[in-house]
């Protein structure tokens, strides 16, 4: 303790910013939602991105302060908040880079958002900034009820963003989203109030150490399967997520995709593995189960798809499953790779939907049929397109290859055909991908009004090509993120068994 | 020989509303119609006063032979009562103004009113809380008759009225039951007395009538129809100042006259509790009138509060004064959200009226919407903390069953809270709403705040004050 309260910093920069643009635009302007668009709200677009650039910028200063070799929390912030529940947040090697992911795609949503976004863009800004807050208030956060609160905070939001600037099922999608997380996150609650009441405390430090009767775990670890699962998603309960994300707008799909999927494994990680030892190794096989249904299934469910928006949203769904996978192999190599997975997918499925994005902000669907041939207006587009369809497949050289190899060697050591039905879903990734990529990028121009459509401008480049050198560059030299998480999955693990 | 100053420190808040109110009625006398613009300041200031001297004679005491006593438990629901009851005072001038009913009647009923939830609240004798009860329910009745000339209005109080007198006449039922079984009208005495089926036969009877007075289900079914009825200033007044003073007598009742008798009354209380979430949380779904859904939720959040009473004193008396304490100060927040719905020159009270408000009036949207997720109990609102109080204290006193009903409730109810949301933030605007009174857009922002962001930050001050009062109610 002692020193800048730097992670506190990151959390709130954001929330503060957005503060300051409601209270700047209803000052000059008397309302802050007025229907002019224009001028305004361009400069609450600059606002916002300066605001989530600064909060990088904080970030990435956390993460010069942050020790690799040290295994447990770092740069621990801790007070008083409300009886034995304390404010204490802090990093370690799992939520450091999770941190940086969500601080680095916020400026990027933003950014993809100026082309697109006409109408209430004040609101939309803040809206986006308080919801940066709350996603990094969830990876900093060290006390479970404090966690909590982040956790489910988030929904209101998420809820606003796609409730208002989404697409036609906009309110359907918005209701499903927030009542499915929402009952998975009051059952987490009725754990946490019993784990709370147990042990006397909330601090996750305590609980990690506090040894559960394995009947209690049970039911406790299925209390927060229920919220993560939904989460993260995970077959059956993933049906949320296609509707979401088909309905989101851009920006908003890339959040949900980048960040927002990625709470769920990281719950699996911070609470479930480390306080509930015994359940999580009962529930082992079926969660095995589930990961290779949630991969087989999505994939060819993905296959049959007409929406790109809503294929990618499957493949997300088939590939949090090589994350569960990877987390319930409970080996290094297993749980190392269900880390980098996460990051890998944060990467690839945000740049799949900025992709997207690109050319439905120019023709207004997202009818795979109603494209082809793009290649010979956009060749750069055709190029990056590419890229990342190779990236989602798992070609060796880019960050997906790894997170898959990784989260299939974890689980081959624990069970064979686990791994062996994950395999599948390496090859079905490459067949949904390739038929999009073909049927939209090759093939002759059926479409007339392709015949004038423009390759991408300099926003969309700006926004894409850091992820497309990012996801390179954690392909070629994955022990960037190795050397971060290496202490941090260590230490889970030896939880579970001392623990 | 009478103690003086024993009577000052035990009910001094209900001397000086007795003070005021009967000192208004010699002022209507004598000012006539000119006091009626100036009766709301002297209403507020009565209130206020009455507030203050709550805490200033904080810690209670007794007097009257036993008939009163009060202890911290008992002046923190009579300051956040007397409080609140202010604030609804003064924002319902305007709207009496512009219903032509500004007269200085109602602000003397309100100050009755309040004097009896005070005498209620210092009751340590079932006569007294009779009188207390009865003096708030009759200037209840009247107060929700008071635009006499709209046919709704008179029907609410006729109705309320009726069942009320109903409800009135079971409690005194069981009162009396309860004084022939036990010998005494003491709530020590009552404690102390020998558990034999007859006093039993009170104590339920007793429970049905105050659960009419706090609308618990089943007891719950003039609610919505005197929440929609009487004037909307009236429901605001209804739905927060006398709702946290009936919630937290009926905590008193139970603890101390029939402390000993738990493991009696436990059952019945939980059940009324089950009942009043699923039955607030499923009827309010169907409601397209705002007034009738604000009813339908209050039935449920008392039903939230009955948790924490039927946990019984250790764990629940602190639970129910902030749960309490946040539900009252969110709930007049909406109605003065309800209050600022005025199109035409006219009131409108249909949920579809807010369309697009965040457009037309974004603090009043937000400031509402805040307001809506801390009264769902969703963070990061204040109201997420009531709930978790409630909850923890269900678990403590090992109502396991409550606490699921609890959280299926609370997933119903988001559902007609995100309802008003969505209506609020997606809906395509609709016309803006005429201007609205400054007291209003006040208390619609300041409790917003203090709800939706001060409880959050100050849980921790809350909670302290509450369980330091609750305390009060073992010595």
């Amino acid at each position: 303790m002692g020193g800048f309260p730097i992670i506190s910093a990151v959390v709130f920069l954001p929330l503060i910013g957005a503060l300051i643009i409601m209270g700047v635009r209803s000052a000059t302007a008397g309302s802050f939602s007025s229907e002019e668009a224009g001028k305004d709200s361009r400069a609450a677009l600059l606002a916002g991105l300066i605001i989530s650039s600064a909060t990088f910028v904080a970030s990435v200063a956390a993460f010069l302060t942050f020790d690799a070799n040290v295994a447990g929390y770092q740069l621990v912030e801790q007070y008083a908040w409300y009886g034995n529940i304390t404010y204490k947040v802090g990093i370690d090697g799992l939520s450091m880079p999770l941190i940086l992911l969500t601080t680095f795609l916020t400026p990027i949503c933003l950014l993809a958002s100026w082309n697109s976004i006409h109408t209430r863009v004040t609101e939309y800004v803040v809206a986006f900034l308080v919801l940066e807050t709350f996603m990094l208030g969830v990876f900093a956060a060290l006390d479970i009820v404090l966690f909590y609160i982040f956790f489910e905070s988030g929904l209101i939001p998420m809820f606003l963003i796609i409730g208002i600037w989404g697409g036609k099922e906009k309110i359907y999608a918005a209701f499903k989203f927030f009542l499915y997380t929402l009952l998975g996150s009051l059952l987490m609650l009725v754990a946490v109030v019993y784990m709370f009441q147990a042990a006397g405390s909330s601090d996750i430090e305590v609980l990690e150490k506090f040894a559960f009767p394995p009947h209690v775990q049970t039911w406790l670890w299925l209390a927060f399967a229920a919220s993560f699962a939904v989460k993260l998603p995970m077959w059956p309960v993933h049906t949320w997520l296609p509707d979401a994300h088909v309905q989101a707008p851009t920006a908003g799909s890339v959040i949900l995709a980048g960040v927002l999927l990625k709470m769920g494994g990281y719950g699996f990680l911070r609470f479930s593995l480390p306080m509930f030892p015994d359940a999580s190794h009962l529930f082992q096989p079926a969660m095995f189960a589930l990961a290779v249904i949630a991969i087989v299934y999505t994939s060819l469910v993905a296959w049959r798809q007409t929406d790109m928006k809503k294929l990618i949203a499957y493949s997300s769904v088939a590939h949090m499953g090589f994350v569960t996978l990877g987390i319930f192999s409970f080996n290094e190599v297993g749980v190392q790779g269900a880390i980098f997975q996460m990051l890998s997918h944060g990467l690839i499925a945000s740049a799949l939907f900025l992709i997207v994005g690109v050319v439905y902000d120019r023709m207004h669907t997202r009818e795979i049929a109603a494209y082809g041939g793009l290649v010979k207006r956009m060749p750069v587009y055709a190029t990056l397109f590419m890229l990342f369809t190779m990236a989602n497949i798992g070609l060796p050289g880019t960050s997906g290859f790894i997170g898959e190899i990784l989260t299939m060697v974890g689980g081959f050591q624990a069970s064979t055909w686990a791994a062996a039905g994950a395999a599948l879903g390496v090859i079905f990734s490459a067949v949904y991908m390739l038929t999009l990529y073909r049927r939209t990028v090759f093939g002759e121009i059926t479409n007339p009004k392709l015949n004038d459509i423009s390759d991408m401008n300099v926003i969309e480049l700006v926004c894409i090509v850091p992820l497309a050198l990012l996801t390179i560059l954690f392909g070629v030299a994955p022990n960037l993120i190795f050397n971060i998480t290496e202490g941090a999955a260590n230490r889970i693990l030896s939880l579970m068994v001392g623990g | 020989m009478l103690d003086y100053t024993a009577m000052i420190v035990a009910i001094g808040p209900e001397l000086w509303l007795a003070a005021a109110g009967l000192l208004g009625v010699l002022l209507g006398a004598v000012l006539k119609d000119r006091f009626n613009a100036l009766s709301f300041k002297y209403g507020a200031l009565a209130l206020f006063g009455a507030a203050a001297l709550s805490l200033m004679f904080y810690q209670g005491g007794e007097a009257f032979g036993g008939l009163v006593r009060t202890n911290t438990f008992l002046n923190f629901a009579k300051f956040v009562s007397f409080a609140v009851g202010g604030f609804a005072l003064i924002m319902s001038e305007g709207f009496l103004k512009r219903h032509d009913t500004i007269r200085y009647e109602y602000v003397l009923l309100t100050i009755f009113a309040s004097l009896g939830m005070g005498m209620m609240l210092s009751a340590a004798d079932l006569m007294t809380l009779y009188m207390g009860i009865e003096t708030l329910s009759l200037s209840s009745y009247v107060l929700a008759a008071f635009h006499r000339d709209s046919a709704r209005s008179s029907e609410a109080g006729l109705k309320y009225f009726v069942l009320g007198a109903l409800a009135s006449g079971m409690l005194l039922y069981g009162a009396s039951l309860v004084y022939g079984f036990s010998g005494t009208t003491n709530f020590v005495g009552i404690s102390s007395a020998d558990p034999s089926v007859g006093l039993m036969f009170g104590m339920v009877l007793m429970i049905v009538g105050l659960g009419f007075k706090i609308s618990a289900a089943p007891m719950h079914v003039w609610t919505p129809d005197v929440y929609e009825g009487a004037p909307t200033p009236v429901g605001a007044f209804f739905a927060s100042a006398p709702k946290m003073a009936s919630m937290v007598v009926f905590a008193n009742v139970m603890f101390t006259a029939f402390g000993d008798v738990m493991d009696q009354w436990q059952l019945i209380v939980a059940i009324i509790s089950g009942l009043s979430m699923i039955i607030g949380a499923f009827g309010a779904l169907t409601q397209t009138n705002i007034k009738r859904l604000l009813g339908y939720s209050s039935i449920a959040n008392v039903g939230y509060a009955l948790v924490a009473v039927a946990a019984g004193p250790a764990s629940g008396a602190g639970a129910v004064l902030i749960f309490m304490t946040i539900y009252v100060v969110s709930a007049l927040g909406l109605f003065a959200g309800v209050l600022a719905m005025r199109r035409r020159g006219g009131m409108v009270e249909s949920i579809d009226e807010l369309g697009g408000l965040m457009s037309s009036r974004p603090w009043l949207a937000i400031s509402l919407t805040i307001l809506i997720f801390s009264i769902a109990g969703l963070p990061p609102f204040g109201g997420f903390f009531g709930k978790w109080e409630v909850f923890n204290a269900g678990i403590e006193g090992g109502l396991l069953p409550l606490a699921v009903i609890l959280v299926i409730s609370s997933v119903v109810s988001l559902g007609y809270y995100l309802r008003i949301v969505k209506i609020i933030w997606f809906d395509e605007p609709k016309e803006r709403f005429e201007t609205i009174d400054g007291s209003v857009t006040l208390t619609v922002l300041a409790s917003a705040l203090v709800a939706g962001i001060l409880f959050l930050v100050f849980i921790n001050q809350l909670a302290q004050w509450s369980y330091d009062a609750a305390s009060g109610l073992a010595s």
